[in-house]
């Protein structure tokens, strides 16, 4: 009986292991394909496009193509500053949403807080005609700015319906202490409701950054201007309606993995160390 | 300094009344505790009284002064929660002095109130932990310390013992007895359990429905409970509630006797019944009778007796003992 059940927990435990692995090959495919790609000649690309390099088709052209051509450093910095902002904008606001909605007695606060969830099943570029219109009325068409606007407005709602719920798990009675100990609403707030969602707050970030850093929508149509491109729009010279320049369009790609790779293992870490053991038993 | 004076207060959430006219008087350094089951809002009135939650009518005077509009803090109270509600990510001297800070004291009367606290709690080897390293005991210990460094005019306790075991429940009880004889400070305790306030208060304010049933010391409610509810909820085992027209008594609708005022012998008596259950406690011993005339009793015996399932006995309360209620369950004079 004893074994016949310790060979079904390990049977249970490779099943899961398989179906894991599985499906980390699927998704990790298409990232070392364009990786190891990135590291080879035009020639071997086509030629075996899943072999690693070797010393014969080993080649940094790609790189050097794009190190020379396009002005790739200002387009990292554009994404950054785009991607950490909305992020930082995100946070902060949306932080500031979910507090009030999650603490506070109001007249119309759950239907307050259904309209800042809409935005979660509606896309935001169904209304990018009237965004553009927007921009350029405001004059903000070509500028950072802009796409710094529409990504905290994107992010926005996920954000507010994650960390309310989040907010609403914390117990009343820290917060009462709080108040009792006489900490105005705003200390409460950062000192310590936001400590207690932190994981919360590093899964909303993870959710917020990967789709700002990886849009290529909104930067080709409010900030096309070669000061304002950002990676994703930046990797697009390289490909042509006739010739493609795959090694520097596969090379570009893989460094706009890298700054992206680090912002989420700085957000993982945060992720799982849970510090709200201890406050309430 | 530190009375307290409730009046008239009411509260409703939406249509739901939750506190209805409630009027309180508190002397400076009584220990007064709130009990009642659980929903009769015995909570909100703390919260109210601590300034967590508004009053839908009514005034809060504390020390003379009305502080309906006051924070928590410019009321200078302090309060212990159920739940400790420790800081997490601060250690325990940083949760006891965050208070003071705020209010800008001095650092060292903050670090002499401080010490205070924790010699008088004998919190000093975990002044540099977190809450998390620490019992519930611990943490309830801080919690209270937390309140003690503030030199607050009111304790407010919200069923402080109510997340701690058994052994520590009668230990942290202990410490707070002992707490409120050092400090002489005015104290408001909510409990559900009538063994607390029976032990810690100088009065107790049985509550229910929202509503004071009987204001007391913690004798005169055992002795002379105001009607049946204060009767049946102080004093356990609960008191026997025995239809007064089966036994025969004339005025009283319900007569009440309390299971340790009942004798029990196996010849004669007054009501006759089967034992169903007996229970060893060992410095006493419960049983359960099932009387032909007057219904099911318990009875509390102290020491070892052995009776046994199914055997006829009689039972025979105390004659002055016996309380009468009226058909309104107040109790009749």
């Amino acid at each position: 009986m004893l074994q016949n059940s310790q060979m079904k927990g390990r049977a249970r435990t490779l099943a899961a292991h398989a179906i894991l692995i599985t499906y980390t090959i699927i998704a990790l495919f298409p990232v070392i394909v364009i990786v190891i790609n990135s590291f080879k000649t035009r020639n071997a690309i086509f030629r075996s496009p899943l072999s690693p390099p070797n010393s014969e088709t080993f080649s940094l052209v790609g790189y050097e193509t794009v190190w020379n051509q396009g002005d790739f450093v200002l387009y990292f910095q554009n994404s950054l500053i785009v991607t950490i902002m909305s992020l930082a904008l995100v946070l902060l606001f949306g932080a500031m949403a979910a507090f009030a909605l999650s603490e506070y007695r109001f007249r119309g606060n759950s239907l307050m807080g259904l309209y800042l969830a809409l935005g979660i099943m509606i896309p935001i570029r169904l209304g990018t005609v009237s965004i553009l219109q927007i921009m350029v009325a405001s004059g903000l068409v070509n500028t950072l700015t802009a796409l710094i606007l529409v990504y905290t407005a994107q992010g926005l709602p996920l954000a507010v319906f994650i960390l309310s719920e989040f907010m609403r798990g914390i117990s009343d009675d820290l917060k009462n202490a709080g108040r009792i100990d006489g900490l105005s609403e705003y200390r409460i707030f950062g000192r310590l409701v936001l400590p207690l969602i932190r994981p919360a707050l590093a899964t909303v970030a993870v959710f917020t950054m990967i789709p700002i850093w990886n849009d290529l929508w909104f930067p080709l149509i409010l900030a096309p201007a070669e000061e304002t491109k950002t990676v994703t729009l930046g990797a697009q010279i390289f490909i042509g309606q006739f010739v493609t320049n795959w090694n520097a369009v596969l090379s570009s790609l893989s460094l706009a993995i890298v700054p992206v790779l680090i912002l989420y293992l700085i957000f993982s870490k945060q992720l799982i160390r849970g510090i709200t053991s201890g406050a309430v038993k | 300094m530190g009375s307290l004076k409730l009046n008239s207060i009411h509260k409703s959430f939406g249509s739901v009344d939750v506190l209805h006219d409630i009027d309180l008087q508190v002397p400076d350094g009584e220990f007064v505790v709130f009990v009642g089951p659980s929903g009769c809002g015995k909570s909100t009135l703390l919260r109210i009284i601590a300034g967590l939650e508004t009053t839908s009518s009514g005034t809060i005077e504390i020390d003379g002064n009305i502080v309906n509009a006051q924070s928590p803090t410019e009321r200078g109270i302090a309060m212990v929660f159920q739940t400790y509600a420790l800081y997490p990510h601060l250690t325990v001297r940083d949760n006891m002095s965050l208070g003071l800070k705020q209010a800008k004291f001095p650092k060292a009367e903050i670090a002499e109130r401080v010490n205070m606290a924790t010699t008088m709690l004998s919190l000093e080897d975990y002044l540099d932990r977190r809450p998390a390293e620490l019992s519930g005991g611990q943490r309830q210990r801080v919690a209270i310390g937390r309140a003690v460094v503030r030199e607050p005019t009111l304790f407010l306790f919200d069923e402080p013992l109510s997340n701690l075991d058994a052994a520590l429940r009668v230990n942290t009880r202990l410490e707070i007895a002992r707490l409120h004889d050092e400090l002489k400070s005015t104290m408001i305790y909510v409990t559900h359990d009538q063994t607390e306030a029976m032990t810690l208060a100088d009065r107790i304010v049985v509550l229910n429905q929202g509503r004071v049933a009987q204001v007391g010391a913690p004798m005169e409610l055992y002795n002379n409970p105001a009607n049946m509810f204060v009767a049946g909820f102080i004093g356990s085992p609960k008191m026997n509630f025995i239809n007064a027209s089966d036994v025969g008594s004339s005025k009283a609708a319900t007569i009440g006797v309390r299971p340790e005022h009942l004798s029990i012998d196996t010849k004669k008596g007054d009501w006759k019944g089967s034992v169903t259950h007996v229970e060893h406690l060992g410095a006493d011993t419960n049983i359960y009778v099932n009387c032909e005339s007057a219904g099911p009793l318990t009875v509390r015996l102290f020491g070892e007796h052995s009776y046994e399932t199914g055997q006829m006995i009689f039972a025979t309360p105390q004659a002055n003992k016996v309380i009468e209620f009226g058909a309104d369950e107040a109790t009749l004079q």
